[in-house]
């Protein structure tokens, strides 16, 4: 039974408080027979999967598998080729407006860092009064306040990340995409971005991951996409899936064996 | 030599006594050519950012149209626009031949081209960046422009600057739509030729002095803003 008023947010905290699964708006996401291809060359291949969970999932691969363009897919970016995209029942396109997207290069206005957080706000129709409050609170759980009034492009590649990523999380999604958020800090910086990424997945939020980094995979994944060569070859819990993967090209990428 | 040092100083004093001949000039030269670059960037930053965002058919030809437009030789500018005025044109009847009002039209006609072509071009390479994430927010058409706008503020303003440069410096379109009265029609450029060729070097030189210092100061603005926006925002 759906309550008058009750935001997704509010029935999240609600029911996270007593351990159980929240309702999530979005999921499950199921995809069956997505294919992509850019002129002749298939990009992704029969792709077919089941989330039903509001965890961390990771599309894990070597550079070129497909893994920023299934991401793209999902987030109503790319239209498919073939096949079909459920966000709980609705379109990509229309579940785009519960989701928020991080690059793998920051995007930044050339604003302040509050004014960046302002301005995804307001083209997503925040109420004006709301706005400010929003503000604060994603700077604070960012760690940010200090920065606020910097313009954003002049922070360092660490510092622009956490921006890009406080800015996705004030939007509240449902789901948080991020491809490759990390691939060109050091460990300093990525230790922060994870952190962040971290919070924003204990508020209840559906993430969605790419990286090529195993080690980064083992740190964030409750769950792993597999891709290769625009194939999808291994769907696993995290767990079994580093201990023993059952796809050959996926152990070999674990030792390392697999040409970038 | 030596009528050139004195043209120099005749000039100097000219400027120094603020002479109100050579301030009526300048006064309409700036108030010509300010209104032309007004009227120039309301139709041209709109004009360039939607050509720049909104596919339709013809985007291209239009683009290449405006560059090409970028180039268009003042004298023959004036020319229409004097056909399009005088008594038998189409819009003769306005009565606006020989009027301030006839040299702000063909300004305009020589720089919106520059400022909707400089505006589509950088709206066009700050969209290239802005794109993914402002689709991913799902803005709509109104919202892009005006991110884009905004966020291009620096560059779109050396743009309009870039337009007022051409149009403040610029002497056959308003020489022949003005017609170069005196107390009415005569601005800093076309008062130069016609005193340079009357002989009175003083005068031509003191304008000429004008001119220089705003069209310099112009482009010295116009460097110091794109620095400044640059090393602020990145």
């Amino acid at each position: 039974m759906r309550q008058a008023g009750a935001t997704v947010e509010s029935l999240r905290r609600r029911e996270r408080g007593d351990g159980t699964r929240p309702p999530h708006p979005l999921l499950p996401l199921t995809v069956r027979g997505l294919g992509f291809w850019a002129g002749e060359r298939w990009i992704l291949k029969d792709v077919s999967f089941h989330l039903p969970d509001a965890t961390r999932t990771v599309i894990l691969g070597p550079n070129g598998a497909g893994k920023s363009v299934l991401l793209r897919l999902c987030h109503g970016l790319l239209r498919p080729g073939t096949g079909t995209i459920s966000w709980g029942g609705l379109t990509p396109q229309n579940a785009a407006s519960g989701q928020a997207l991080v690059a793998q290069r920051p995007v930044l206005l050339r604003r302040s860092v509050k004014g960046n957080i302002l301005h995804a706000l307001k083209v997503r129709h925040l109420p004006r009064a709301q706005r400010a409050e929003r503000v604060r609170a994603t700077l604070a759980l960012a760690g940010l306040e200090h920065l606020k009034d910097r313009p954003a492009r002049t922070l360092s590649g660490g510092e622009q990340q956490r921006v890009t990523l406080a800015r996705a999380w004030a939007l509240r999604p449902n789901v948080l995409m991020l491809d490759e958020p990390t691939s060109s800090l050091d460990p300093g910086a990525t230790r922060g971005v994870e952190e962040l990424i971290r919070a924003v997945d204990a508020a209840g939020t559906k993430i969605i991951m790419t990286t090529h980094d195993i080690s980064q995979g083992r740190r964030l994944a409750n769950d792993v996409l597999f891709l290769h060569q625009g194939r999808l070859i291994e769907h696993a819990p995290a767990g079994e899936f580093f201990a023993a993967p059952s796809a050959p090209a996926a152990a070999q990428f674990i030792r390392g064996e697999l040409p970038f | 030599m030596n009528d050139f040092s004195d043209a120099f100083w005749a000039a100097l004093r000219l400027l120094a006594d603020l002479d109100p001949d050579l301030l009526e000039i300048v006064a309409l030269s700036l108030s010509v050519s300010l209104s032309a670059t007004g009227i120039a960037a309301l139709i041209g930053l709109p004009l360039g950012a939607a050509v720049a965002l909104i596919r339709f058919p013809g985007r291209r030809a239009i683009t290449i149209f405006l560059n090409a437009m970028m180039g268009l030789p003042p004298v023959v500018v004036g020319l229409v626009v004097y056909m399009m005025l005088s008594r038998a044109g189409p819009l003769g009847e306005l009565g606006l031949l020989f009027t301030p009002t006839a040299m702000v039209i063909a300004q305009c006609i020589l720089i919106t081209p520059i400022v909707a072509a400089l505006t589509r071009q950088t709206v066009s390479d700050l969209n290239e960046e802005y794109e993914e994430h402002l689709r991913s927010l799902g803005a709509d058409t109104t919202q892009r422009i005006a991110t884009l706008l905004w966020d291009g503020r620096f560059r779109l303003l050396t743009a309009v600057l870039a337009g007022f440069g051409r149009a403040v410096a610029e002497v056959g379109a308003v020489l022949i739509v003005g017609g170069n009265i005196q107390h009415s029609t005569r601005v800093m450029t076309t008062t130069i030729a016609l005193e340079t060729s009357k002989g009175n070097l003083a005068f031509a030189l003191g304008l000429g002095l004008v001119l220089v210092t705003v069209a310099a100061s112009v482009n010295a603005t116009v460097t110091v803003i794109t620095d400044a926006a640059s090393r602020r925002y990145g």
